[in-house]
């Protein structure tokens, strides 16, 4: 029975936030913060992420290519296409996940035990709209840039990783990233991206802003908040791709 | 003026308050004691709103506050200013940013006004050279100061202090309190201070509200409550080895 009472507490939660700020120009401006927050500050371990697993994906296809009437240009669609359809959105998004999601839960969450929200209810301010609508509006425009910036740079480690070990060589592996390229796969894997970050915003958000007790509770609603989403990005990721490409 | 007519809240099945019936009036510090657990803090929170009341109502000068929605108790709440336990100072916030907060939200005032406004606030805490500071920086006394800055930002008509004292030598104690009693003079504001210190309920408590299980127990001055003859408000008076011997 618990599970029905947070999920309509959620979904209360979530009409909370479309209230009219009070200030769009403050709004405006959290956005961007947050877009900073969530999305600049991930740079870096999204590209690091996503290099290594380009430059894997290529071995381990070449390791796994054992017959010789199979063309070696198909190593590049192969790591095209796992980038782009599964690996960028799917593979960051849970990476994202843990980053961001615990940042907001905690962040939320302390804010909670130190009594900051009740502060800004007092003052008369829609502290869930305050706090949570920009990081969500922020997550939903930042996170599809940055699963762009996973696909261009995956897909180079690739190629890179390729040329240094010598086990395909450049224009095989450009041939195969250009053969029958579908830019509905961009499409779809932006549509993944943009649930995905809305799920873990509103999850991770849902998790601080219900915190109760103190330091161990602001941890545990951390980790609900990476477990949850995780998860739930998941299971999306099964229902999008069932409903999209089938 | 806040009235509390028959306010009843309960948490499942536990009863935190019964039927309380209170005045606090303006111009005054009201103080709300009792012991750890009796529902002080319960009320206090009832009556700004962030739990809704079972039964019963409270009224901020005429308006029934317990019966309005979100957006129609909006404008009261800019009324309020409230003194948290813990100060409630968003860290991301300098000093400056944290008073200017509730005026760059809610009101219209150019930045020259605002930065006046904080300029004078901070003053009025004799905080006047820490503004650019984060609340990390700073003591627990500053912060107090600071969140009362915050607090009378806004130029409210009622203003709740949790616990002010808790966490501050006595020292800084007296401080916070006699900045509160003055504020609350110069202001004319309506002062709600729920404490467990003696010493604000005998220096300040033009009104006090004690309460117990849940109940409103006694009310008076702090003149009548050191002979006030009920026993457990004797017994929460006179806890100290200090009052007992003051009573000697």
């Amino acid at each position: 029975m618990k599970i029905f009472f947070h999920l309509g507490r959620y979904w209360l939660f979530m009409a909370s936030l479309f209230g009219k700020p009070e200030k769009f120009s403050i709004y405006r401006r959290r956005v961007l913060e947050e877009m900073e927050s969530i999305g600049v500050s991930s740079l870096g371990i999204v590209s690091l992420i996503s290099v290594f697993m380009g430059a894997v994906i290529t071995i381990q296809t070449v390791y796994n290519l054992v017959n010789p009437l199979v063309p070696l240009y198909v190593v590049g669609l192969v790591a095209r296409d796992t980038m782009i359809i599964e690996f960028s959105p799917t593979i960051i998004m849970l990476v994202l996940a843990g980053k961001v999601g615990s940042s907001i839960a905690s962040e939320i969450g302390t804010m909670r035990v130190t009594e900051q929200i009740d502060a800004l209810e007092i003052m008369g301010i829609n502290s869930s709209g305050y706090l949570v609508f920009p990081k969500m509006i922020a997550a939903i425009f930042i996170a599809p840039f940055l699963v762009l910036i996973s696909m261009f740079v995956g897909i180079a480690g690739g190629w890179v990783a390729g040329e240094l070990s010598g086990v395909i060589p450049s224009t095989d592996y450009i041939k195969g990233i250009q053969y029958q390229f579908l830019p509905f796969n961009v499409t779809f894997a932006m549509i993944k991206t943009v649930v995905f970050a809305y799920l873990i915003t509103s999850i991770s958000s849902y998790q601080g802003f219900y915190t109760d007790g103190g330091a161990l509770e602001v941890g545990q609603s951390s980790t609900r908040a990476v477990v949850y989403s995780s998860v739930l990005i998941l299971i999306f990721d099964y229902i999008i791709t069932q409903l999209i490409l089938i | 003026m806040i009235e509390v007519k028959n306010v009843s809240k309960g948490f499942g099945e536990k009863q935190i308050l019964k039927n309380v019936s209170h005045r606090f009036e303006k111009g005054k510090v009201n103080l709300i004691i009792g012991g750890s657990g009796s529902g002080k803090t319960v009320l206090v929170k009832c009556m700004v709103g962030l739990f809704e009341v079972d039964s019963g109502r409270i009224e901020y000068d005429g308006r029934n506050f317990s019966e309005m929605n979100f957006k129609e108790r909006k404008p009261i709440r800019q009324e309020i200013g409230m003194l948290f336990q813990g100060s409630a100072l968003f860290d991301s916030m300098t000093v400056e940013q944290n008073v200017m907060f509730p005026l760059t939200m809610l009101s219209d005032l150019s930045q020259q006004e605002k930065t006046d406004r904080v300029n004078f606030c901070l003053q009025r805490v004799n905080l006047p050279s820490s503004h650019k500071l984060f609340p990390a920086e700073i003591s627990g006394g500053m912060k107090k100061r600071v969140a009362i800055a915050r607090a009378i930002a806004m130029n409210p008509k009622y203003l709740f202090c949790d616990e002010p004292n808790s966490g501050l030598d006595p020292k800084t104690s007296i401080v916070i309190d006699e900045l509160i009693m003055e504020i609350t003079e110069e202001f004319q504001m309506t002062t709600i201070i729920n404490t467990h210190d003696m010493n604000s309920v005998i220096t300040m408590g033009d009104n006090i509200l004690f309460i117990h299980k849940g109940e409103k127990w006694w009310s008076g001055n702090e003149q009548e409550i050191l002979k006030s003859g009920n026993p457990e408000v004797d017994e929460f008076i006179f806890a100290s080895k200090i009052m007992q011997h003051l009573r000697k």
